[in-house]
């Protein structure tokens, strides 16, 4: 845990250069509950350059409510530094007021009471205003660009191919995004795509497999304010690994720090002033890329779904995290001269849906592409008496869902949902639609399998994805959570190696050690593997709340968690 | 519908493993002496440092049957001055050796590209020998992963 000493002396180390904590201004107008648009809005210009980072849109088009983690451990080197930071820790961290919005906006405790008071985040309408009042203010000034995971994770994208994003995103007109979910599409898809895009789509590490020579735009050089600015893309390295890699066989990803290291210094020798990374690599990967790749000024992380108030400044490098679904839309003001920030401003706007203003002409577009589905979207499939929500290393109340919807419907002795951070949260007491579902499972191989694993199988299996999750060295991290498990139980040492993290694997229902040499019925959905058989996760979810139209979940003890 | 029991070996159970043989939890490296001989016998004796070479690999390999790497040694490849050959090792296979490559001052540059098999996680070797007889090593640990849930 970093200490509020420490704390402070990071937050005067980056005042040093000129920055301004912004995070109080807003938070203490939330905690009157006396939020207008303009809080959170107005912000004096500062500098020559306008960075605007929006990232893990995750298809979310309208408003919605978004549990963020209590719990989100890290390892090693950041074992209780940001973002691994949650609940009171955090508030203490960043000096924000139980209760107050950016409490709610951050952080998971109370989550259900502040969402009754403050309502559902994000929408791209909200958003579009936010850009709008910002390029009004200094457009010549600004650069709005785009993380990656904007086209999928809705109904609507799903249907669409991610054909509904990309109408609206090209209506918010960003300067240049990257991607990773965006390939789940396939390569013919994307390359359709992108040859179309009125922007660039950057990834300094996408290669041509077979060629071994870049596949796309690795950065481009932008002019604003008069100051030439490289910007770099890095897709999410590890997209044929967490993905299906069949979808877009020619394609080979990975860190690449050499080819970070060549681009950076290329975008220099091309005049720019200021270089900034636009990443999909996680925010554990960034900051060990910031330590040992120097050159870069800013890097605008996504993937791992992080909102942080304030910037972190590592090796000179300025770490922006803007959280996901729309909730945030980070604004950097930088004073760049002579080839460096001379100072910088920072506000992460939180996207109070009933704040801000929606723009109209956004509201109609999004009403426009959502128009085909409407019905479908707004059916009731079940009603919820427990909150429903994803994040959490371990295990999500939406999950739990989902594999006892798989253990049930599929007959199995075992469930496995994989630990994906994206999802929308469903407040106790609402119904379930369609959309509400397909926000939890919305992908392009969705199949739900069936099939005999050994319980060594299943060992390995978790000790896979704890290995992605909780390897020390932050380079061999996925950046996914736990696959989630249904029927069974263990018990976990996050701070062991690999191999050696997971023990205790239980069946719940007798309390049977589960037997390595033993074979067990399996249901899960998302497998990476072509030719999967099986009904779509949704069709399971959907038939399992016929038989059981109203949710009420256990709490879930399934994981021990061996913490130090 | 239910999957046979033959496709779902051919799948590689379930979840989908990139690379179902040879996939262990742990890092294995049973074949470290092996490993080792082979080192010792192309060092010949002198001691072994590092830097001057470098070996790109990707840490988490996707696909372990065919894993890019490249070397590059840094060297002015003069008649007095070049680098002699070049041994790739992967720690962790049946047999530890992948490649020798010889190079002459005629090269020009010490470097290549080529694609190995990795039956599981382990440390893939690149050792130079100069012609003065001064040997230079860099390794790198490559993981073979199940994949699928990142997300």
């Amino acid at each position: 845990m970093l200490s509020r000493r420490e704390f402070l002396m990071a937050a005067v180390a980056t005042s040093a250069i000129g920055g301004i904590g912004m995070s109080g201004q807003w938070a203490r107008a939330a905690a009157r509950q006396e939020l207008s648009e303009a809080d959170l809005l107005d912000m004096d210009g500062y500098g020559n350059v306008t960075l605007v980072h929006i990232t893990d849109l995750h298809a979310q088009l309208k408003p919605v409510y978004f549990r963020e983690p209590s719990i989100n451990l890290g390892v090693g080197d950041v074992n209780g530094q940001p973002p691994h930071v949650t609940g009171k820790d955090f508030l203490d961290l960043y000096n924000i007021e139980p209760g107050s919005a950016d409490a709610y906006a951050l952080t998971s405790d109370d989550f259900v009471g502040l969402a009754q008071g403050y309502g559902k985040m994000g929408g791209m309408d909200r958003i579009a205003r936010i850009v709008k009042s910002i390029r009004a203010e200094r457009d010549a000034n600004t650069l709005l660009l785009d993380g990656g995971d904007t086209w999928q994770g809705s109904y609507t994208s799903n249907m669409t191919q991610g054909a509904d994003m990309i109408e609206v995103m090209n209506a918010l007109k960003p300067d240049a995004m990257t991607g990773h979910w965006e390939f789940t599409y396939g390569a013919d898809r994307v390359t359709e795509i992108v040859d179309e895009l009125p922007f660039s789509f950057l990834g300094s590490n996408i290669y041509d497999a077979e060629w071994n020579e870049p596949a796309f735009e690795a950065f481009k050089i932008f002019e604003r304010g008069g100051v030439k600015i490289g910007v770099v893309g890095q897709a999410f390295p590890y997209t044929p690994i967490a993905n299906p890699r069949w979808m877009f066989p020619n394609w080979s990803f990975g860190i690449r720090e050499e080819d970070i290291v060549r681009n950076v210094q290329a975008a220099r020798d091309a005049g720019a002033e200021l270089i900034v990374l636009l990443s999909h690599n996680g925010f554990d990967v960034d900051r060990a890329l910031a330590k040992r790749v120097s050159g870069i000024d800013v890097i605008l992380c996504g993937h791992t779904h992080d909102a942080l108030p304030e910037p972190l400044l590592v090796n000179g490098t300025l770490l922006v995290a803007t959280g996901s679904h729309g909730k945030f839309v980070s604004r950097l003001d930088l004073d760049v001269r002579e080839g460096e920030i001379k100072g910088f401003k920072y506000r992460l706007v939180p996207v109070f849906s009933d704040v801000i203003t929606p723009d109209a002409d956004m509201t109609a577009l999004v009403d426009k592409v959502r128009a085909p589905y409407e019905d479908e979207l707004a059916r009731v499939i079940g009603k919820t008496d427990s909150l429903l929500y994803r994040r959490g290393n371990f295990n999500g109340t939406f999950d739990d869902l989902i594999c006892q919807a798989l253990l049930e419907e599929r007959e199995a002795e075992i469930s496995l949902s994989p630990g994906f951070r994206w999802g929308t949260s469903i407040l106790p007491g609402q119904d379930i639609t369609v959309e509400d579902l397909h926000n939890a499972c919305a992908m392009t191989y969705p199949s739900a399998y069936r099939s005999e694993m050994s319980g060594k199988t299943i060992h390995d299996i978790l000790e896979d994805v704890a290995d992605n999750l909780f390897n020390t060295d932050p380079y061999y991290q996925q950046g996914g959570d736990m696959v989630r498990v249904g029927g069974m139980g263990y018990t976990i040492d996050p701070n062991k190696t690999i191999g050696n993290r997971i023990s205790n694997m239980t069946m719940l229902e007798t309390g049977e050690s589960i037997n390595p040499e033993q074979n067990y019925t399996v249901a899960g959905w998302a497998s990476i593997s072509e030719d999967v058989e099986g009904p779509a996760i949704w069709d399971v979810v959907e038939d399992h709340l016929k038989k059981n139209p109203v949710v009420a979940l256990e709490p879930n003890r399934s994981v021990n968690v061996i913490s130090n | 519908m239910n999957i046979s029991r033959r496709k779902v070996l051919a799948l590689g159970a379930g979840l989908g493993a990139v690379v179902l043989t040879g996939f262990k939890a742990n890092i294995a490296f049973a074949d470290e002496a092996k490993t080792q001989a082979a080192i010792d016998a192309f060092a010949n004796g002198a001691t072994v440092e590092s830097g001057k070479i470098t070996l790109t690999a990707p840490e988490i390999a996707e696909n372990g049957n065919t894993v890019p790497i490249s070397i590059e040694v840094e060297s002015p490849m003069t008649a007095d001055d070049y680098v002699q050959s070049v041994m790739i090792l992967a720690e962790g296979n049946p047999n530890p050796g992948v490649a020798t490559l010889h190079f002459t001052p005629m090269s020009g540059v010490a470097a290549a590209t080529t694609r190995m098999r990795l039956a599981k996680t382990q440390n893939v070797i690149a050792i130079a020998k100069m012609s003065d007889g001064s040997v230079v090593m860099d390794k790198k640990l490559v993981k073979v992963t199940i994949g699928g849930c990142g997300g």
